[in-house]
This record gives C-alpha cells, sequence and structure tokens, in this order.
C-alpha cells in the first residue's frame, strides 16, 4: 500500500477525436471530442471506476486504451510501456495481461463457436499452455466463474445473459490478465444478477490481485466495487479522488448532482436533491468554458468563457471547476 | 427454451452437476430443424433431388444412348417403347433429356463452385484487408457488373464460335463464362457481410484477445459466412442453368450432338416440330423450369433459415 508503487496504468493527456464527414468528398467537418484531454492512472490492484453518463466517452476511454479504437493524441503506458509505441507483434504478445468485458454479454460471444474454443483459444494462440491442457484450465476457469464443467461444449445461445457474462469473464481470467477493463460489465444485466457478477469481480480480485478499471453509470456499482473514482462529463475528467473522499466530500457540481440522484433504500430520509435540466450538450460542439455550465446550477460568468483546469486539492482528490 | 434455462441454472446452484443429458445443439441442427417446418422449400428440394438422381442414374437404366440413330424410329409419339418419343433422327427424347441434365446440372454446378469460389476468395480479401487491394477488387468487379451479362455471354459465344473451339471443349469453357458473369456480385455480397462481422463485438474480442490473423479469420469469420455462402449459391445454380440454357438455344453454348435442355429446345424451334411433334420440346422445356424454380424454392426456404436479416 505505499505511495512509491508504480502505477499499472497509466493515461496522460487522452484524446480520442471522431471525425465527421459530410459531403461528396467527405471533408472533415468537425469531430466529435469522445475523449478530451483525460489523465489518470491506476496502481496495482486497485480499482479505478469510471463514471457517467451515456455519451461522456467513458467506453471510448476503454477501448483507446487498448487500441481498440487509434488515440488521436496523449499517451497510455502500461507497466510502464507506452501501448501506442509498439511493434504490432509486440502488442499481440501484450494483450494476454490486459483484458476487456464488454457490455453486451450477447454481442461479444461469437454465436458459431462453442464456449469452449472461446475461452481457450488464445490460450493455444498465445502458446501459453500446451494443447492437452487447454481443456482443463478451461473448465477450471468455467468452474471459477460459477459455470460447469459440462457447459464446454456448448454454443452461446443456449446460456442466459448472465452465463454469457460469466463466459465473458471466464474468457479475460483464462490469460490471467493484470488488467481488467470492465466496460458496463452489468448494465445489460437483471438487478440479481448484477449482484452475482459484481460479487464474481470481487472474488477474483481477491484470489488474482486483478487490477480493474470498471466503466459504468451507476454509482451504486462503482461505491460498492471501486477504491477510486473518476467522474467524466462529455469526454473530460470533472474529479477524481478516492471512493471514501469522493462520497463524503464531492467537489464538482456534476458530481454532487450525481451523488444526490442515488437511489437510497429510506424512504423517509430527504435530502437534497440536485436535480440537472436540460440533456448532455452535443460532443461537437461543446459549450465554450467549463463544459458542464449549460446545466450547472451555480454557474457564473467565468465559467462560460474559461475552462477550469484539472487540479488537484489535496490527496488524491483532483477537480476540475472554477468554484472549488 | 425455458427447459434448457431452469436445467442450467438448476445445475448452477446445485453443488454437483447432475448428470444431465448434454444437449449441444449447433446452429445447424437448428437451422435443418426449422428448414424441415418449410413444406415448400423441401419439396423445392426432392424436386431438385429427383432432378439429379434421374439425369445422373437414369441414362444407366436406358436401353438406348442419347445419340443412338434409328431411322426406322422418326418423330414417333410417346409410346410405351420410348416413353416420351423420338425425334427427327430417331434418337430416344427421354434418355437424351436424362442426358441433358446432366450436362445442364453440371455446367450450373461447376459454374457456381468456380464463381463461389472466386467470388468468395476475391471479397474475402476485399472486406478483411480492404484499402487498396479493396480497391483494386472491387473496381474490377464493378466493371463487370456494369456490363449487361446476357449480350456479354452472346460475345463471348459468337468468339467461341468464330475460333472454331472444338464442341468437346465447349461445355467447360461455358463453365468459365458463367463464373465470369457470376463472381462480381458475389464478391460483392461477401465482401459487405465481411465488412459487417468484422465490426461486431465479438471480433473485437478477438483483437483484445489477441488471437492470430489465421484464426479469426477461419474460426470466427468464416463460419458465420458460410450461412450466406449456402444461400447465394443454391440460388446461383439456378441462374447458370436458365444462363446456359440460352446459350444454348440461341447455338452459342454447348453444341450438337451434345444434348442440352437449351439446344434440344432450338432443334424442335420450326414451325412444324412445334405444332406436331410437342414431345420434342416439352419435355426439356419443363426440365429446365422445373429445375429451376425448385432451386429458386429451396434457396428462398434456405435463405429464411439461414440469413433471417435479408428480406425477399
Amino acid at each position: 500500500m505505499s505511495e512509491q508503487r508504480q502505477p499499472l496504468l497509466e493515461v496522460n493527456g487522452l484524446k480520442k477525436y471522431f471525425p465527421i464527414k459530410s459531403g461528396l468528398l467527405s471533408r472533415t467537418v468537425g469531430s466529435v471530442k469522445a475523449v478530451d484531454d483525460i489523465s489518470f492512472s491506476i496502481k496495482q490492484g486497485e480499482t479505478f471506476g469510471l463514471v457517467g453518463e451515456s455519451g461522456s466517452g467513458k467506453s471510448t476511454v476503454g477501448r483507446t486504451i487498448l487500441r481498440l479504437t487509434d488515440k488521436t493524441d496523449g499517451e497510455v503506458k502500461f507497466k510502464g510501456v507506452d501501448l501506442y509505441n509498439l511493434p504490432p507483434q509486440e502488442l499481440r504478445r501484450l494483450r494476454p495481461k490486459m483484458q476487456l468485458i464488454f457490455q453486451d454479454p450477447y454481442s461479444s460471444l461469437n454465436p458459431r463457436v462453442r464456449i469452449g474454443d472461446a475461452i481457450g483459444e488464445a490460450l493455444l494462440d498465445h502458446g501459453l499452455a500446451p494443447r492437452e491442457e487447454i481443456r482443463d484450465r478451461v473448465m477450471e476457469v468455467l468452474a471459477a466463474c460459477g459455470l460447469s464443467s459440462y457447459h464446454i461444449d456448448r454454443f452461446p445461445h443456449e446460456f442466459s445473459g448472465g452465463q454469457r457474462q460469466r463466459v465473458g469473464i471466464a474468457r479475460a481470467l483464462v490469460l490471467n490478465p493484470d488488467l481488467i477493463i470492465a466496460d458496463e460489465p452489468v448494465s445489460a444485466l437483471d438487478v440479481s444478477i448484477q449482484a452475482q457478477i459484481i460479487n464474481l469481480f470481487r472474488k477474483m480480485q481477491d484470489t488474482q490481485g486483478l487490477t480493474y478499471l470498471f466503466i459504468s453509470h451507476d454509482l451504486s456499482v462503482v461505491e460498492h466495487l471501486c477504491s477510486h473514482i473518476g467522474v467524466m462529463y462529455l469526454g473530460s475528467m470533472m474529479e477524481t479522488a478516492s471512493r471514501d473522499e469522493l462520497f463524503r466530500n464531492p467537489l464538482h457540481p456534476y458530481t454532487k448532482a450525481l451523488l444526490s440522484a442515488v437511489p437510497i433504500p429510506i424512504p423517509k430520509l430527504k435530502r437534497e436533491r440536485i436535480v440537472l435540466s436540460g440533456e448532455l450538450p452535443n460532443p461537437a460542439d461543446p459549450p465554450s468554458g467549463c463544459k458542464f455550465h449549460t446545466r450547472c446550477p451555480f454557474a457564473v460568468a467565468r465559467c462560460r468563457e474559461e475552462v477550469p483546469q484539472f487540479r488537484n486539492v489535496g490527496g488524491d482528490h483532483g477537480v476540475a471547476c472554477h468554484l472549488v | 427454451m425455458s427447459t434448457i434455462h431452469g436445467e442450467t441454472t438448476a445445475a448452477l446452484s446445485s453443488p454437483t452437476p447432475q448428470p444431465v443429458k448434454p444437449v449441444y445443439t449447433s446452429l445447424w441442427r437448428q437451422s435443418l430443424r426449422r428448414l424441415l417446418k418449410n413444406k415448400l422449400a423441401v419439396f423445392g428440394f426432392v424436386v431438385v433431388a429427383f432432378m439429379f438422381a434421374a439425369c445422373f442414374l437414369g441414362p444407366l437404366f436406358s436401353p438406348y444412348t442419347d445419340n443412338k440413330i434409328n431411322m426406322a424410329f422418326m418423330n414417333k409419339a410417346p409410346g410405351l417403347k420410348h416413353w416420351l418419343g423420338t425425334d427427327a433422327l430417331g434418337r430416344d427424347v427421354l434418355t437424351r433429356v436424362l442426358q441433358a441434365g446432366r450436362i445442364s446440372l453440371t455446367v450450373g454446378l461447376a459454374s457456381m463452385v468456380l464463381s463461389v469460389f472466386v467470388g468468395s476468395l476475391l471479397g474475402v480479401i476485399a472486406g478483411y484487408y480492404r484499402g487498396i487491394v479493396d480497391q483494386v477488387i472491387m473496381r474490377l468487379a464493378d466493371l463487370l457488373l456494369t456490363i449487361p451479362s446476357l449480350p456479354l455471354l452472346f460475345i463471348l459465344g459468337a468468339l467461341l464460335s468464330e475460333w472454331k473451339v472444338p464442341t468437346d471443349y465447349r461445355m467447360y469453357i461455358v463453365m468459365l463464362m458463367l463464373s465470369i458473369v457470376g463472381w462480381p456480385g458475389l464478391a460483392r455480397m461477401v465482401r459487405g457481410q465481411m465488412l459487417s462481422l468484422r465490426e461486431r463485438e465479438y471480433m473485437q474480442a478477438t483483437v483484445v484477445l489477441g488471437l492470430r490473423d489465421r484464426r479469426k479469420l477461419f474460426n470466427h469469420l468464416l463460419p458465420n459466412l458460410v450461412p450466406l455462402l449456402i444461400v447465394i449459391a443454391t440460388l446461383n445454380i439456378g441462374g447458370a442453368i436458365l444462363y446456359e440454357s440460352v446459350l444454348s438455344y440461341f447455338g452459342l453454348g454447348v453444341m450438337a450432338p451434345t444434348p442440352t435442355w437449351g439446344n434440344m429446345i432450338d432443334a424442335a424451334n420450326n414451325m412444324i416440330d412445334f405444332q406436331d411433334h410437342p414431345w420434342l420440346w416439352i419435355p426439356p422445356g419443363f426440365s429446365i423450369f422445373a429445375t429451376v424454380i425448385a432451386i429458386n424454392i429451396f434457396g428462398d426456404g434456405l435463405r429464411d433459415v439461414l440469413d433471417p436479416k435479408q428480406k425477399r
């Protein structure tokens, strides 16, 4: 738990702009700034929760880290290695160490591949286990993920959503990764199944010392699972802090609004609710100054003109707001 | 569905897995089951199967051969001795229709295999690698698609006659010609499917897993392409048979004395035969009609089962 530990994942000034093309010659007429200058780092064994509403660019952060889409600018370092500076072969060799768990367990499994093959094939391709042992390894990981060994020869369509998500998790875990990026892994699932899957995530972290980047829009899920939290809005990081700090002392008005919207299981308890009006602005044409000023209940003139710098306010607590 | 669901979750919660009979229902078996429910498609398949069996096995049981001339039995109407009568040279029409079917079906099948092979290979390459390779292949396909196929086939057929290609070889060259016309449309569809498949989330998963290109292609992409290929290939046979018949009818395809359904109708293409000897042109005409319709019905049924997103 020392502060000197080297971060497992370091993201510095990451930008991902999607060009908007139009017209006959598909000229670039603008860009959607899905991720706009995001920085954070995750230490070994931590769980970093990335929260924000739909369209805030959370998923794009995960995908850009794993080079599923190319970055526009910035730096992604995994174990000190810049992922964007690696030749394709070395990147491929590093891939098993960083895995992604997809949001939709229905589309992330190939309908024509038996789940035993889906889980075992990466072991085979990376030479991580001899061919004879692969089936045993797959059975082990199936059991660890709460599935049975006789599921091994079945096809994805024979499973329920929760089971499929377990298969997705097993597919990542069998490679014995260091980092798992989970892209809203429970949002497509029933609430009762959500709890099972989240507990599975916790169990795996305890037994394998995994590091998670957990992308979610559900603050209560994040609170349950994450040690550190980053709040995104319209492609920018608004606030980062440890979980306890963020829930006890949210500084950014957006974080406050989000926290006030988390349902609490005590019906009589009245609390101050900050209701955000309007919708997420168009990311192709973000508001000037602070991106949040159009919906911020505390906005002042300065917020319209000047972009607030992300700054550290003590501890690990960082925030991008003029009013703090 | 519900039984599978209940059974697996029950097994999940119990610590020792019960000895449930494993039901490994692949998508293929499910598709087959659904196909068998489609009566019309099954009927189409039965007709096609019957045509193939009759054409390839039938002549073996015939006492006549397709080119045996018998001057004593010219233009005889159908009867006990010659079930479908005889033609102007006293040849048995039934034997000739079956023999012609061999040629027509073989040409249809072979040109389908060739165009599916070329078309899917080029389509897969274009869709998987994209970029300049895609551009070159697709512009070539576009070029061939801009030329109407029938006139193109006519010109090629006329060239064959001009160059006095031996009649024995014409059958094989006709297969080639039909594949030249067939592959571009096929390559287009395969490429489109590849472009759609490569964006699927499970393909992104293969990137994250760092799988080799070979495995991505053969274990993940191609199995999802096969259903589409089966459908296209089936419908393609019908088209090829029709084109071959048209070419032979105009004397530009397979030539006499080798019988094909097309050139048999052509041989009866005069007022006297048309009016007085209908047994000369009805059997080959009906064969073309029945075979092509049956293949299309069967192909449509296959498409409904294998490629449900595509609407008629």
